[in-house]
C-alpha cells in the first residue's frame, strides 16, 4: 500500500473552497464591472496610453543603461574626479523619490526660466524657455532616466567587479586600452551578472511609468484615469489598466529568458532547452518511439 | 638588435611596507632563453610583471629593447609615459599567465584575433590567416571554435601562447605557464615554448620545471627574497650551485 496523506486532502479541500468562494465572487460580483473591462480593452486612448508606456519605458530604460554604464565606468576610474562625481551623481539620484523627481524636472521653469546654450558667463547662441523645452515626454524621460541611471550604475558595477581580475591583466599585457579593454573583454563577461537585474529594472521601470501622470504625460494611467474622471467606473478601469500591464511584463519576462541564454554562452558546458525545444524534443520522441518506451533524457 | 633585449638596474618594487624587489640587476640578450628560479613570494612573478609595465617600479632602471618601461628620460629626469605609450609598448610583448585568462566568451580562434585587430587595427582577413597558423602551429587547428572552457588545461595554455604570438612580440614573457596543469598535460605546454626558442624567440620563463630549464635555458637565475641570489648556465647552476640558498632550493626541488 503506498504511504497516505490525509492532511493533504484536508489541504486540497481547503483551498478548492477558497478558490471557489474567490471565482463566485469575481464573477457575480457587478462591481468587477467585467463588461466596462472588455469594452475599454482596446478603446483608443487605452491603446494609445500602451504604446506611450512602452514608448517611455524603452527611452528611459536606454538612457538608464546608457548613464549607468558611463556611471559604472567612471566610478571605478582611477581618476578621483571622475569616480567622484559618479559617486557624487549616484548619491543624489538614489537618495530621493523619482516621484519627486518627476515633478521637479516638471516643475523647472519656475527654477530656470529661460535654457540657453552659450560661453559659461559670456555669449549666448540658443536661447529658449524652459516651458517649450521641457514638455510632458522630456521631463518623464529626465525624471525616469536619470533615476534609472544611478539605479544601473550601481549594477553594472556589479557586473564589473565580478569579472575576474586575470582577465584586466591579459587584456592590458595586449595592448588593450581601458576603453577597449572594457567594450571588448569586460562588459561582455559582466552581461551575465548584469542581465538578470536588468530585466527586473525593465518590468519595474514599465510600472513605474505610471507615475508620469504628475507630469501629465498621456501613458496607460494618465489615460486611464482620465476615463474615470469621466466615466467615474474606477475598478474596472483599474483592472483594465493592470491586465495591459500584467500582459506588457509577461512579454519582458520571456523575452527576459531568451537574452540570459545568450550571454551564458562560454560559462556552462549545456544549456537548458528552451520550453519550445523541449516540446519539439517531446514531438520527436513521441513520434519515433512507442509511447510506453519513452524516456526522459537526453536523445 | 644590438643591446640587450632587456636590461635591468637596481630595480626596486615595494607594496605598502613590503619590498618585493630589493634590487634586480639582470640582463636578457636578444634570442635568450633566461628562466626565472625560486620559491614562492620570492619577487619572479612581480619582476615579470613589471616588464611590461602591468606594475609600476619604485627606483631603479628598467629597459626594454633599450628604451625605459613605463618612463622616459628627458634632461635626466623621469616623466612618467602617458598611457597610450605604455599600451603601445605592450603590444611588442608577448605575456603567458599561470591561469591562461584566456576570454572565455570568445572560441580559441575569436580569442587570437581579437588584438592584433582591436589594438594594432590589422586588416581582419590577414590577422585570420595567421591566427589559423598559429593554432595550427601549437596542436590545436581542429579546436579553432571551441570555447576555453570545453578545453582541457594545456590546450587552453597553447591557446594562450598563440594570443601572445599573433601580436608579433619581439620578447615574450611566461609566468609559471605549466604550474596550474595536471602533471600530464605540462609536457605539450613545454613542447611549444621548447619549438618557440629554438626559433630564436627571446623569453623569460618563470618556471618550476627544472629539467625545462636545464635543457632548453641560456641562462638560469635563481631569486630568492627579492635579490638575484645566483646567475649562471643552467646545467652548471643546477649541478654546482655555488651558494647555500641555490643549493636548499635546488635540493627541495630536484
Amino acid at each position: 500500500m503506498p504511504l497516505r496523506h490525509p492532511g493533504r486532502w484536508v489541504a486540497t479541500a481547503v483551498v478548492l473552497v477558497l478558490v471557489a468562494m474567490l471565482v463566485h465572487d469575481i464573477l457575480t460580483n457587478p462591481g468587477f464591472g467585467w463588461g466596462v473591462v472588455g469594452s475599454y480593452f482596446f478603446a483608443p486612448p487605452i491603446v494609445s496610453g500602451v504604446e506611450k508606456t512602452l514608448e517611455l519605458t524603452v527611452l528611459a530604460m536606454v538612457a538608464g543603461v546608457v548613464l549607468g554604464v558611463i556611471f559604472a565606468v567612471m566610478r571605478l576610474s582611477p581618476n578621483p574626479i571622475l569616480s567622484g562625481a559618479a559617486w557624487t551623481y549616484i548619491w543624489f539620484f538614489r537618495g530621493t523619490p523619482v516621484y519627486v523627481q518627476l515633478v521637479f524636472w516638471y516643475a523647472i521653469s519656475a527654477l530656470q526660466p529661460t535654457i540657453s546654450l552659450g560661453i559659461p558667463f559670456g555669449p549666448e547662441f540658443v536661447h529658449m524657455s524652459a516651458n517649450s523645452l521641457i514638455t510632458p515626454m522630456v521631463a518623464a524621460l529626465l525624471g525616469l532616466g536619470l533615476n534609472e541611471g544611478a539605479y544601473y550604475a550601481e549594477i553594472v558595477r556589479a557586473g564589473i567587479i565580478s569579472v575576474d581580475h586575470g582577465q584586466f591583466e591579459a587584456a592590458q599585457s595586449l595592448g588593450m586600452r581601458r576603453a577597449q579593454l572594457m567594450r571588448r573583454i569586460v562588459l561582455p563577461q559582466a552581461m551575465r551578472v548584469i542581465v538578470p537585474p536588468t530585466g527586473n529594472e525593465t518590468i519595474s521601470m514599465l510600472k513605474t511609468t505610471s507615475l508620469a501622470v504628475v507630469v501629465t504625460y498621456p501613458e496607460l494611467f494618465f489615460q486611464t484615469t482620465n476615463i474615470i474622471a469621466r466615466t467615474y467606473q474606477a475598478i474596472p478601469l483599474y483592472i483594465n489598466a493592470c491586465f495591459w500591464y500584467l500582459l506588457m511584463t509577461t512579454v519582458l519576462t520571456i523575452g527576459q529568458y531568451y537574452i540570459e541564454r545568450y550571454y551564458a554562452r562560454g560559462s556552462s558546458y549545456a544549456l537548458p532547452l528552451t520550453p519550445i525545444q523541449r516540446i519539439r524534443r517531446n514531438l520527436t520522441t513521441l513520434r519515433r518511439i512507442p509511447l510506453s518506451a519513452s524516456t526522459p533524457g537526453r536523445p | 638588435m644590438d643591446g640587450p633585449m632587456v636590461r635591468a638596474e637596481a630595480v626596486h618594487k615595494r607594496y605598502a611596507l613590503l619590498e618585493v624587489l630589493k634590487g634586480i640587476t639582470l640582463e636578457v640578450a636578444p634570442r635568450e632563453v633566461m628562466c626565472l628560479l625560486g620559491p614562492s613570494g620570492s619577487g619572479k612573478s612581480t619582476f615579470l610583471r613589471c616588464i611590461n609595465h602591468l606594475e609600476k617600479i619604485n627606483s631603479g632602471r628598467l629597459y626594454v629593447d633599450g628604451s625605459l618601461v613605463g618612463y622616459e628620460e628627458r634632461s635626466g629626469r623621469l616623466h612618467e609615459l602617458p598611457d597610450r605609450e605604455v599600451c603601445r609598448r605592450r603590444t611588442e610583448i608577448g605575456m603567458v599567465f599561470q591561469r591562461f585568462n584566456l576570454f572565455p566568451h570568445m572560441t580559441a580562434l575569436e580569442n587570437v584575433v581579437e588584438a592584433p585587430v582591436l589594438v594594432k587595427k590589422e586588416p581582419k582577413a590577414v590577422v585570420m590567416t595567421r591566427a589559423r597558423a598559429l593554432l595550427d602551429r601549437v596542436g590545436l587547428s581542429s579546436k579553432v571554435d571551441a570555447y576555453p572552457n570545453q578545453l582541457s588545461g594545456g590546450q587552453q595554455q597553447r591557446v594562450a601562447i598563440a594570443r601572445a604570438l599573433a601580436m608579433q612580440p619581439k620578447l615574450m614573457l611566461f609566468d609559471e605557464p605549466t604550474s596550474a596543469l595536471d602533471p600530464e598535460l605540462v609536457g605539450e605546454v613545454l613542447d611549444v615554448i621548447r619549438a618557440l626558442a629554438e626559433e630564436g624567440m627571446t623569453m623569460i620563463v618563470v618556471t618550476h620545471e627544472i629539467g625545462f630549464a636545464r635543457e632548453v635555458g641560456d641562462t638560469l637565475v635563481f631569486m630568492d627574497e627579492g635579490v638575484v641570489v645566483e646567475a649562471g648556465v643552467p646545467r652548471e647552476v643546477i649541478a654546482n650551485p655555488r651558494e647555500e640558498r641555490t643549493r636548499a632550493f635546488l635540493s627541495k626541488v630536484l
